[in-house]
């Protein structure tokens, strides 16, 4: 981590002169290259792509290997920033869905028929309408390999989005909207960071009980700040509103009267298709219509929205590029779950393997050579966190 | 540029218009000061240029503002964003986006300018505000002084022709408000900017104002003239004009330079009547209060020690830090930290933004725990004390007091305040009488204005009547009249024995209230010595009086007045 963020911040001697031209000018700025990213798209694209994988399977050595491989990638390929420290609050909630299958598994049992009883629980006796449901009973050792599997697939797929966000921030992703959709996303953005703004004001309050002699842990001390805690973050998002409109948030060009009317008529008529076409694909007697309608449905949609976005005046500054590196991530991710439903289709028993005789679990090479595709960011994807030493060598991590 | 035609503005339920009578014209690339007491509506006759009084706020404006031709009336906050750039008091309220070159580009975005030209503003915006190396740094993690630059750099590159600022340099340290200043001075100078302009400092920012608007009381009509002119007859000034009020010099200056080159002749009288300006009256004596409310106070303080034993143990001496280390974040935030508080000491902790001084007061309260060296409060370890025990050994006003009081009434917080401490009922509502007169039971804390909001705050610590007392920032947002009742009352309560630690930015109020002064640099004590040896050697840290009077040792104006009595 080499110098704290602080110390590289100002120098103490720079008192008074800091803004005189002559000072800045002696000053050589070096060449800036902008901390080199990924559109946050592709990261989403893979690391939802690995998530449809892992459904494909109950696989433990799959999974295992699913996991491993997003671990790896966000190892290596995450920006050093808040948002991408959220991964380990994924990977410990992806932990407690596991263990809350097993518990399950233990205290209702489970249809698996299994013969290997590890312990019996005793058993409470259900009246006559709980029929079916089971309180205790015997814990089979098939039972709680079946539940195992079973919530590690949940466990990959919840690591998986969490890969998702630590690579990309999701607000980054917003950005990437339609025009006519930009304002909504500023707002949606706005309302993602209020939640981690209220963790803050109930960690600073409930330090500041402290100050007042009160015990700071506690659920009674939670429930005597929520009050305050509200109240500066509702008079924060009036402060924010405030400065988002001086700032010219909101600002609209003008549109003739037919285009906007068109503009309507389109989004409205556009929507009303989606939601005929897919009643109609969900629905037995609606089979011949429901793709059309849907098709026409969307493209008028998108023609809406495009229209929309003539209302808007905003530019973008600096957009994220789909390049080449961006298609190579989706590219793996897209390539590791094709291969895995192939396989599904192809080999069922390897990749969901039976606990019944019990027996271990084989480690299909095809479909597990295909999740290690899973890897390629990590060595095409660009090092978000360079070496803070300006010199301009290429990062050996980096073959590209 | 900014034109104001018989101005008033009437808030929603309000009986009285909180200004009236405003008609003032800004010239194009002026710099214009509103200065004035603590809630005579500077904020509102700022709000008035954005247009954000009253299409955001509410009430109603009578008169007529326009900018750049634009009536305000017409035009939305959102269309006059290209004309005005408006900075608050909270930059961390301000930003939209999450890192700082997102947000320098956020303003550009909504106006709808060409990439290249928002490419071409954000480099010069950096390069201009000194932020290059932090332009991809989580704006979060920055420091105070960091996030002002920031905030105005944010409304700087849409190029606009007004910039609306206020208090943009109270969170500051001297040498991070001495950078903002220059930046606005050079684009008064350079690009032509209209700058309009509140700020409680004036210490700071006077001689950079080519007029000053003086808000004399609330209500009353504002006063234009030139910054000499005004400050003769301003309620607020800082202490070079004190100092030249006092020596009854006209034109009176505004400025150290201007003033050190007429100090020859006080100079004369203070040293012949001195003798030993080398020591300075501070080192010898604490002062004595003068205020009667502070007098009161005390007697009050005493009535009460006598009829009740101090349950802290008194034997041990209110803080002992040894070999302090505190890790943060990964941030070493304080390493290797000596300092011992002595009962009636009042020590003031000084350093750049995130310095550390915070923490180190954190630490003293058990907020944060060491990574290694030992804290004693009153002989406790304070993260291992129970808070109802810790209340009694150390209090600390942080530096948002509103974060220390939940209920809705001054009288519910009083008696939840006597609560905690064990002190008897009463005992809190009695020391906001002393320090607050004139606030009722029913007011909500939230209606206080900031000066009286920190008054209540220190009464409920006090409450508890801990021998150590930190404050951390404590005039930040006040006015010179609320922190002359400040020094008053802290000064009562040293001389009642409480040891005080504070955190302050204020070198005014560090010269006139402190014996000692701790110098934290990327948290290292630098300095630690009496106030008048380390304000004075340090250049950016020396208060005006001691600028003007080098090579004598003065610090306040109050000591000279007393020398020349």
């Amino acid at each position: 981590m080499g110098v704290p963020p602080l110390e590289r911040s100002r120098e103490w001697g720079r008192v008074g002169a800091g803004g005189t031209p002559q000072r800045r000018a002696a000053h050589p700025t070096r060449p800036h290259q902008r901390r080199p990213t990924l559109h946050p798209g592709a990261w989403w694209l893979w690391a939802l792509a690995l998530g449809t994988a892992a459904t494909r399977t109950t696989n433990p050595l799959l999974l295992a290997l699913l996991i491993t491989t997003s671990a790896y990638v966000v190892a290596t390929r995450r920006p050093d920033t808040p948002t991408a420290r959220s991964y380990t609050a994924f990977v410990k909630l992806a932990l407690a869905v596991l263990l809350i299958r097993l518990a399950f598994a233990v205290a209702l049992g489970s249809p698996v028929p299994g013969t290997h009883v590890i312990a019996t629980l005793p058993e409470v006796p259900l009246p006559d309408w709980a029929q079916g449901i089971r309180l205790g009973g015997r814990v089979t050792a098939e039972g709680l390999l079946f539940a195992l599997y079973d919530g590690l697939r949940l466990a990959t797929l919840l690591i998986c989005v969490g890969a998702a966000n630590a690579l990309a921030n999701p607000a980054r992703l917003l950005k990437s909207l339609p025009g006519a959709l930009y304002e909504m996303g500023v707002a949606v953005v706005v309302a993602l960071t209020f939640a981690p703004n209220l963790i803050l004001d109930v960690q600073r309050l409930r330090a500041a009980r402290r100050l007042r002699g009160r015990p700071d842990k506690g659920i009674r001390g939670l429930l005597q700040v929520a009050l305050p805690v509200l109240e500066g973050a509702l008079e924060r998002s009036v402060a924010l509103a405030a400065a988002m409109d001086a700032r010219g948030y909101g600002r609209t060009a003008d549109v003739p009267a037919p285009v906007r009317r068109t503009t309507t008529a389109l989004t409205l008529g556009g929507l009303l298709g989606v939601c005929a076409g897919t009643y109609g694909l969900l629905t037995a007697e609606g089979g011949t219509y429901g793709l059309p309608v849907l098709l026409a449905g969307l493209a008028t949609a998108l023609a809406g929205l495009r229209l929309g976005g003539r209302r808007s005046l905003r530019t973008r500054y600096r957009p994220d590029r789909w390049d080449m590196r961006a298609w190579l991530v989706t590219g793996s991710g897209v390539a590791v779950a094709t291969l895995l439903v192939l396989a599904s289709a192809h080999d069922p028993e390897a990749l969901n393997p039976g606990v019944v005789p019990l027996v271990a679990p084989a480690l299909p090479l095809w479909p597990a050579a295909a999740v290690l595709l899973g890897l390629l960011p990590a060595f095409v994807a660009p090092d978000p966190n360079p070496d803070p030493d300006p010199a301009p060598a290429p990062d050996p991590k980096d073959p590209s | 540029m900014i034109r104001f035609e018989n101005v008033s503005v009437t808030y929603d339920g309000a009986a009285e218009p909180t200004v009236q009578g405003v008609d003032f014209e800004v010239p194009e690339g002026e710099l214009v000061l509103l200065v004035g007491p603590s809630g005579v509506g500077k904020s509102t006759v700022l709000g008035a240029v954005s247009g954000l009084v009253p299409h955001f706020t509410g009430g109603t404006l009578r008169g007529r503002v326009t900018v750049a031709g634009r009536d305000t009336r017409t035009h939305k906050p959102r269309e006059l964003a290209d004309v005005v750039g408006t900075v608050g008091q909270d930059p961390l309220s301000h930003f939209v986006t999450d890192t700082v070159e997102d947000e320098l580009a956020y303003g550009m975005e909504s106006l709808g300018l060409a990439p290249d030209v928002m490419r071409r503003r954000v480099e010069e915006t950096l390069d201009l505000l000194g932020l290059a190396d932090l332009r991809d740094r989580p704006i979060t993690t920055l420091s105070g002084g960091q996030q002002q630059r920031v905030a105005i750099g944010s409304v700087l590159t849409p190029h606009p022709r007004v910039l609306v600022l206020d208090e943009p340099t109270s969170a500051l340290d001297p040498a991070a408000a001495e950078e903002v200043l220059a930046v606005l001075q050079r684009l008064v100078h350079d690009l032509g900017t209209t700058v309009l302009m509140a700020e409680h400092r004036l210490e700071r920012v006077v001689q950079y104002a080519d007029q000053v608007a003086l808000l004399p009381s609330p209500g009353a009509a504002p006063v234009l003239g030139t910054p000499a002119e005004i400050m003769a007859v301003s309620p607020v000034y800082p202490p070079v004009v004190d100092l030249g009020r006092l020596a009854g010099w006209s034109p009176l200056p505004l400025t150290v330079r201007d003033a050190r080159r007429r100090a020859g002749d006080l100079r004369e009288r203070l040293g012949g009547q001195d003798g030993t300006p080398e020591v300075s009256p501070v080192t010898t004596a604490p002062p004595q209060p003068e205020a009667p409310p502070t007098s009161r106070l005390r007697l009050r303080l005493r009535l009460r020690l006598r009829k009740k034993p101090t349950p802290a143990p008194t034997t041990a001496s209110p803080a002992e830090v040894h070999a302090l280390a505190v890790r943060r974040d990964r941030v070493q935030a304080l390493r290797h930290v000596d300092l011992t508080v002595a009962p009636g000491e009042t020590i003031a902790l000084m350093g750049r933004n995130g310095a550390g001084k915070s923490t180190l007061l954190s630490a003293l309260v058990g907020l944060v725990e060491p990574a290694a060296g030992s804290v004693r409060v009153g002989g406790a370890v304070p993260h291992r004390t129970a808070p109802p025990e810790l209340v009694r050994r150390v209090g600390l006003v942080p530096q948002e007091p509103r974060d220390l009081l939940y209920a809705d009434t001054v009288a519910a917080e009083c008696a939840a305040a006597d609560r905690d401490a064990g002190a008897a009922p009463g005992t809190c509502r009695a020391l906001v009488t002393e320090l607050l007169p004139g606030v009722t039971d029913d007011i909500h804390p939230r209606d206080l204005s900031e000066g009286q909001r920190l008054a209540l705050a220190l009464a409920v610590v006090l409450a508890a009547r801990p021998p150590l007392l930190l404050l951390d920032e404590p005039t930040r947002g006040l006015d010179y009249a609320a922190k002359a009742r400040l020094v008053a009352v802290l000064r009562g309560l040293a001389a009642e024995g409480h040891a005080i630690v504070l955190a302050t930015h204020d070198v005014e109020l560090a010269a006139e209230l402190v014996h000692r002064v701790v110098l934290l640099a990327d948290g290292e004590v630098i300095a630690d010595g009496p106030t008048a040896d380390v304000v004075v050697a340090s250049p950016s840290f020396a208060p005006q009086v001691t600028k003007i009077l080098a090579p004598q040792k003065w610090l306040t104006v109050a000591q000279v007045r007393e020398a020349l009595a």
